[in-house]
């Protein structure tokens, strides 16, 4: 899997294909079919009136924050013109569990839990796609900075927003930490019911945004003077992407904690086999990969490590492994 | 004549600058001795000194204050001289035991010997962790010779992923047999475990680093790279096993000891570095008076601003070393880009 990441995957060009890009999107759809239908029926002894809800809104979390983090990998990749960074990276998540932090601390859980948490999620997310959208404005968009200094300014900044996280919640009562706690470190076995609803919906709104603009998106990649030049407009344009990456980052974090590599191997595994720089297929490529493993990864965890580990702790080995292998390539090729 | 002038203008120089290491050093005792009398049993310090205190507030005194404080300085020292060297030997500044798997693999370490004989004896431990830690670091250093380096950024980004693969291995294990949350105390550095009879080691430390300070140049020389350190006469590869056997040695008693520091090594040099320059040999004492002081002051804000309780030292120094670093690094973007 990680040797195929040698072979240079710039440029709208594809090499020659055997089979085209829709091609491989379906093999990839049958494969995430096949994963679901296998997950959903499993050892299942036939007792569906309980197996339908309970595996279901499991399968309805990974398959919304799959596509979530698939999609906004893509689109942060793109409108910061590398192949390196993606949002959790760059401390994202980080920054939306110091605003949860930081909410629970100045209100309180009392009043906290009399505001409707729907009306709490909406907040949070435009408090996060505030804060963040500025931040990373003024750090990417804004000056010529050398790639390296941003991903470098960026995990400093995680460590930061984390650091102050835990030292905001130690200043906290204990009983608050505990719904603090719960609030950061869900699972795919713990989703809120109520805002799994909500959070798919705004997902599928935010995508859907996103696929009327994938002929943008594609200029986009062309880098800021060509697209300039072929009519994007593009201050206005980026911040729009930006605002759908950072929502998306902050409804996935809120369902079920951060994942921090995830991004990145999706992306990648997407660039490596659909052949095609276009949006149209790299992003649904993506996301799919994002359903077979998040998928499979749980069913491998669920059935042969029962329940003995934790997805995020492998994801972050074989992403972080794929990580120092992009900088050295990227490395050697300059 | 003028080169007398001269001379004399760079004595009269090293006297000032001799003078003000003095006063700093006066600055971090008077935040020692802060740093002994903060804490929910109050001293008295006249009957300290008339030596009619009480039988209890001696023994809060020897058995916890004294050697809290010690301890702090001597991490404090240490982990900064340990940064200095990692930065003299891999050449980049940015390169610290946190931001080269050092940290991540000494831990690495302490789980392996917490596994398979967790009755060990503490200098046990610390070797094992030595030994994981030197060949992570050494892995770290393999990688960067097997590849020419565009920008000197990629150096510690690829430490500080490497220090992410390993710790996600750690993860795995210690998730498998239910020792996260002995792990998190390795990795978040808090000194309120530090009693009498359990820092010890740390002294081990301190005299690593006066070794460091003693053998500065040669790091500094072995820095240049492997032709020219054998054209001055010098054993390279004895050098570089040397450096990191101290660096991997104070690493791990300090992880052992009171857990991971992030920031500290980093930051420290770099500072001292910004307003002294690079002539190690002068800057060293600077660097450790510099990191005791930072640590003591970090220390004695965790402990004041949630007054009884305190907050963990290595979220404090996260929190004011990151916003530090961040200054750092964007002020001289310019410089590093």
């Amino acid at each position: 899997m990680l040797g195929n990441v040698a072979s240079p995957t710039t440029g709208v060009e594809a090499p020659a294909l055997k089979f085209g890009p829709k091609v491989r999107l379906l093999v990839l759809f049958l494969l995430a079919a096949g994963a679901v239908t296998l997950f959903m029926t499993i050892g299942s002894n036939g007792n569906w009136d309980f197996i339908i809800p309970f595996r279901g809104r499991k399968i309805v979390s990974m398959v919304a924050v799959g596509f979530a983090i698939a999609a906004s990998t893509i689109l942060f990749q793109t409108i910061t013109d590398n192949r390196i960074l993606t949002p959790s990276i760059m401390g994202f998540d980080a920054l939306y569990m110091l605003i949860q932090t930081v909410i629970v601390f100045s209100v309180g859980t009392v009043q906290l839990v009399q505001i409707n948490a729907r009306m709490l999620f909406l907040f949070e997310v435009l408090a996060m796609s505030a804060f963040a959208g500025a931040l990373y404005w003024m750090l990417f968009i804004q000056s010529d900075r050398s790639l390296h200094l941003v991903v470098f300014v960026g995990i400093i900044f995680g460590v930061l927003f984390r650091s102050l996280t835990s030292l905001l919640q130690r200043m906290i009562d204990p009983t608050e930490f505990a719904v603090l706690q719960d609030i950061g470190f869900a699972s795919f076995n713990t989703v809120n019911r109520e805002l799994l609803a909500l959070a798919s919906a705004v997902i599928f709104v935010v995508l859907l945004v996103i696929w009327r603009m994938n002929r943008v998106l594609d200029a986009l990649l062309l880098g800021r003077e060509l697209s300039v030049n072929i009519g994007v407009e593009y201050r206005r344009d980026v911040m729009i992407v930006l605002t759908m990456v950072t929502i998306l980052v902050s409804v996935s974090t809120a369902l079920v904690g951060p994942i921090t590599f995830f991004g990145l191997l999706v992306a990648h595994l997407a660039y490596q086999t659909i052949g095609s720089s276009y949006h149209r297929y790299t992003i649904p490529a993506a996301a799919l990969y994002s359903v077979i493993l998040l998928v499979g990864g749980q069913m491998i965890l669920e059935r042969v490590f029962n329940f003995n580990s934790s997805l995020s702790i492998m994801i972050d080995f074989a992403g972080g492994l794929l990580f120092i292998m992009l900088l050295l390539r990227e490395g050697r090729k300059r | 004549m003028a080169i007398a002038n001269t001379l004399q203008a760079a004595d009269m120089n090293q006297v000032r600058m001799n003078r003000r290491l003095i006063y700093s050093v006066v600055g971090v005792f008077v935040l020692a001795v802060i740093s002994v009398f903060l804490g929910v049993y109050s001293f008295s310090i006249r009957d300290l000194v008339r030596g009619d205190a009480d039988v209890h507030a001696s023994m809060v005194l020897l058995v916890s204050r004294i050697p809290r404080t010690v301890a702090i300085v001597l991490i404090g020292a240490s982990t900064s001289i340990t940064g200095m060297m990692m930065q003299m030997l891999a050449r980049n500044r940015f390169v610290s035991p946190t931001t080269a798997g050092t940290v991540e693999s000494a831990s690495l370490g302490i789980l392996i010997i917490t596994l398979f004989a967790p009755g060990a004896p503490i200098g046990i431990k610390i070797i094992v962790a030595s030994l994981t830690a030197l060949l992570g670091t050494g892995i770290f250093l393999a990688i960067l010779r097997s590849i020419p380096l565009r920008s000197p950024l990629v150096v510690p980004l690829i430490g500080i992923m490497l220090g992410g693969v390993v710790s996600s291995v750690t993860s795995f294990f210690a998730y498998r047999y239910d020792l996260l949350q002995s792990l998190s105390t390795w990795t978040n550095g808090d000194f309120s475990r530090v009693l009498r009879g359990r820092y010890e080691m740390l002294w081990l430390s301190g005299a690593l680093a006066l070794v460091a300070y003693f053998a500065a140049d040669r790091f500094t020389v072995a820095g240049m790279g492997e032709a020219f350190t054998t054209n001055l006469g010098l054993n390279y590869r004895r050098v570089m096993v040397l450096g990191l056997t101290i660096v991997s040695i104070v690493t791990a008693v300090n992880v052992v000891t009171v857990g991971a520091i992030p920031f500290l090594g980093l930051i420290v040099p770099n500072v001292v570095s910004a307003m002294l320059g690079d002539n190690v040999r002068r800057t060293a004492p600077w660097i450790a008076v510099t990191g005791a002081g930072f640590l003591l002051m970090c220390d004695i804000a965790g402990r004041a601003i949630r007054y009884p309780y305190e907050i963990p030292i290595g979220t404090v120094v996260g929190v004011v070393g990151g916003i530090i670093f961040l200054f750092l690094l964007l002020r001289s973007s310019s410089r590093v880009g």
